[in-house]
């Protein structure tokens, strides 16, 4: 028999398969994974008796943390506790970092106008480069070195596929899959590796639904920008004692935000363009294990630490210089920067945010990371000089820079809700294979982001509150 | 003899190297349910391990003998599915469906038999050559989970023994189940999915266009299902098999 004859048999057949799923709106890969489960079950009942036994203390813990009563309770106390240690703990050690590298700062720039090298070059590789270099890594990495061991521990524990557990009919609800719950603790992580993740989703739509909407869920890179503008705006005029806590509560009501707004957005995916029937799926709950110390802070510090904070500087370098060649070459009366800045102005307004803020996460778009670096850059640019040693002196500047607690509000939901950054879009298109579905990423967080903060400031300034 | 030869041609292409009065056994099963244990009690020593020919994937192969017959067991990964989401679950597959195995060994975790029930229901619709092995009996038994083996087996239409294989039991009527199947002509008649009216519909339109497209081993209504599941990937290995048989 010759190929070329038996492949063209295989194009029509696969041809005709696809006008049949086309017929039935895509859903029939569910439909064929849905009804191997049900098969699955209904052999299983009738092959599999359970017999009553005494419980461990394993199982009685299951009764409370899986419990309908303490279940949430728990689960949200958990989530607060992590971020509270988090920012507790990188408070001292963000401050003695940024101190550090102003100190280092001064000592370059003596050295570079002792040497008598040109003001510009000064400028690209001190105020630009270094201190772009600098301020990524006083912010990123105390959060970052204690919130990762605490997640890793959370997970070697077996706390996380209760977590699983415990959203699963929520998810079901939405049309989607409760392993969904696993691919978003890994976005808490990276995004892209989150959105990775979504292998272990055996439907199709589940997936592509479950890669929508992983970048609702902070990664690190956004998640500093969270704690630093939480900890200096909500928490700063409060006794010292109640500041963390302040700062936590903050960080976990945005964190729980973003998980409403996966559960909405994924309903509405399911009823639009994702239509179909939640799969059932087997959910095990391994048994709860005692962590080891060692590995848990190998992973979380070498794996994890080291690799988004590298990747952090490897972006925060060339971004802070060409923020500051951006900044420094001026065209009539103001800066390239200033331009745009005041291009992008009226929509930032109307967002509640300003031009600058809208040109940071533009910038932004390689790697959350560097956001707020390139945004003090950019405030410090524009002739109102302050030193940045301290959180306190990040309230000034912004201050300084017309902020009020509205804009601080919509930072962090911009934060929270705005596009992926590229390397997720590149993880995206080769997940899913499809150039639609990368622009849905790309597009249903965006569209979201100005809807949610243009309401907000709308309603704010509507009420006068303002 | 053009039919041994094909049959040798296609061992080779997955790097499987079988005398041809060898049997060869397909071993799958989902992670963790145990699978290299049971590997491990029927070939004890007599095995080796690599990769699949140009895969990353660790391929181990094993030899024991039962009843003057020589077996040779290839473990294929462990995978939750037969999808072919994953190359692993595209190794597997691929080899249940081209690597002519004479049987296929499905090891299911006794402790969560409904999530493993799964692939064994998968591999049912491929081939009618399978033994259930239900394998973590012991640890099922002190979780207070009881199977009920007689009555999966009525269920499965095909034979399923109870094993514990860390403790070697029924690993001896293992090996009298896959001789069984293996060497003798009669052919098991395996339990189906039954789809739901929609699918069965779907599967119906397909299967009428599909009637003169050549599928070599593959049942025409289980390539119909993957055709829906619109997953391509089984062309490439239905081309790959036109290819070696036909040189």
């Amino acid at each position: 028999m010759s190929l070329v004859y038996t492949q063209s048999w295989l194009d029509k057949a696969s041809n005709k398969a696809e006008e049949i799923r086309q017929r039935y709106d895509n859903r029939i890969a569910d439909l064929i994974v849905k009804d191997l489960y049900a098969n699955a079950e209904e052999i299983a009942r009738k092959a599999v008796v359970f017999r009553r036994r005494s419980r461990g203390w394993d199982k009685k813990l299951d009764d409370i943390l899986t419990s309908r009563r303490f279940g949430y309770p728990v689960m949200v106390a958990l989530l607060g506790a992590v971020f509270w240690l988090t920012i507790v703990g990188a408070n001292y050690p963000s401050d003695l970092l940024a101190l550090l590298f102003s100190r280092l700062q001064e000592k370059l720039t003596w050295f570079f106008s002792a040497t008598g090298l040109p003001d510009w070059f000064h400028g690209v590789m001190v105020l630009g480069l270094f201190a772009g270099l600098a301020s990524v890594v006083a912010v990123m990495l105390p959060p970052m070195a204690i919130f990762f061991p605490l997640f890793t521990l959370l997970e070697d524990l077996g706390y996380l596929p209760r977590v699983a557990f415990n959203l699963d009919h929520i998810f079901k609800r939405c049309g989607a899959c409760g392993k969904q719950a696993l691919t978003m603790c890994m976005g808490f992580g990276c995004n892209a590796a989150g959105v990775v993740s979504c292998r272990i989703i055996d439907s199709p739509r589940e997936r592509i639904m479950a890669i929508l909407t992983n970048n609702f869920v902070p990664c690190n890179g956004r998640f500093p920008i969270l704690i630093a503008i939480g900890t200096v705006f909500f928490a700063g005029t409060l006794p010292y004692g109640l500041q963390s806590a302040a700062a936590a509560g903050v960080v976990t009501a945005m964190v729980v935000l973003g998980v409403l707004l996966t559960f909405g957005v994924s309903w509405l995916l399911s009823q639009t363009i994702l239509r179909g029937e939640p799969s059932s799926m087997v959910l095990e709950l391994p048994p709860y294990r005692m962590p080891q110390l060692l590995p848990v802070i190998y992973r979380s510090i070498i794996d994890r630490t080291v690799f988004v904070l590298r990747r952090a500087v490897i972006m925060a370098a060339p971004a802070g210089a060409l923020t500051w060649v951006l900044a420094n070459t001026h065209i009539g009366d103001f800066s390239i920067l200033a331009h745009i800045a005041t291009l992008l102005q009226p929509l930032g307004q109307m967002i509640g945010l300003d031009g600058f803020i809208l040109l940071a996460f533009v910038l932004g778009l390689p790697a959350n990371e560097i956001v707020i670096p390139i945004l003090l850059m950019m405030y410090l640019s524009t002739g109102r000089m302050v030193d940045f040693a301290s959180l306190e002196e990040l309230r000034q500047v912004l201050i300084n820079n017309g902020w009020t607690w509205l804009t601080a509000v919509n930072m962090m939901l911009f934060t929270l809700l705005h596009w992926p950054c590229t390397t997720t879009l590149l993880t995206v298109y080769k997940e899913s294979g499809s150039k639609k579905w990368t622009a849905m990423a790309f597009l249903i967080p965006t569209v979201t982001a100005f809807l949610v903060c243009f309401m907000v400031t709308q309603a704010v300034r509507l009420l006068g509150l303002v | 003899m053009n039919a041994q030869i094909n049959k040798q041609v296609l061992r080779e292409h997955f790097g499987i190297h079988a005398r041809p009065e060898q049997v060869v056994v397909a071993l799958a099963g989902n992670p963790n349910v145990g699978k290299s244990t049971v590997f491990n009690s029927l070939t004890g020593l007599r095995q080796h391990t690599g990769n699949w020919p140009g895969k990353t994937v660790d391929n181990a192969q094993g030899v024991f003998s039962y009843r003057q017959t020589s077996f040779l067991l290839v473990d294929l990964p462990g995978t939750y599915s037969l999808l072919a989401h994953t190359i692993e679950e595209q190794i597997a597959r691929d080899f249940i469906c081209f690597g002519h195995p004479d049987a296929t060994l499905v090891v299911l975790d006794a402790t969560c038999l409904e999530r493993n029930l799964n692939l064994a229901l998968q591999v049912l619709e491929i081939t009618p050559r399978v033994v259930i092995c239900v394998n973590l009996m012991d640890e099922a038994r002190k979780r207070g989970i009881i199977i009920d083996v007689k009555t999966l087996e009525k269920e499965l239409r095909v034979p399923v023994v109870g094993t514990a294989a860390r403790i070697g039991e029924g690993i001896e009527d293992l090996k009298e189940a896959l001789w069984q199947v293996a060497t003798q002509s009669t052919h098991a008649e395996p339990a189906q999915v039954r789809y739901s009216l929609e699918v069965e519909e779907a599967i119906r339109e397909l299967s009428s266009a599909l009637d003169a497209v050549p599928t070599g081993p593959l049942n025409r209504r289980w390539l119909a299902l993957r055709l829906l599941d619109g997953n391509p990937s089984i062309l490439a290995g239905i081309n790959t098999y036109f290819e070696l048989i036909s040189n």
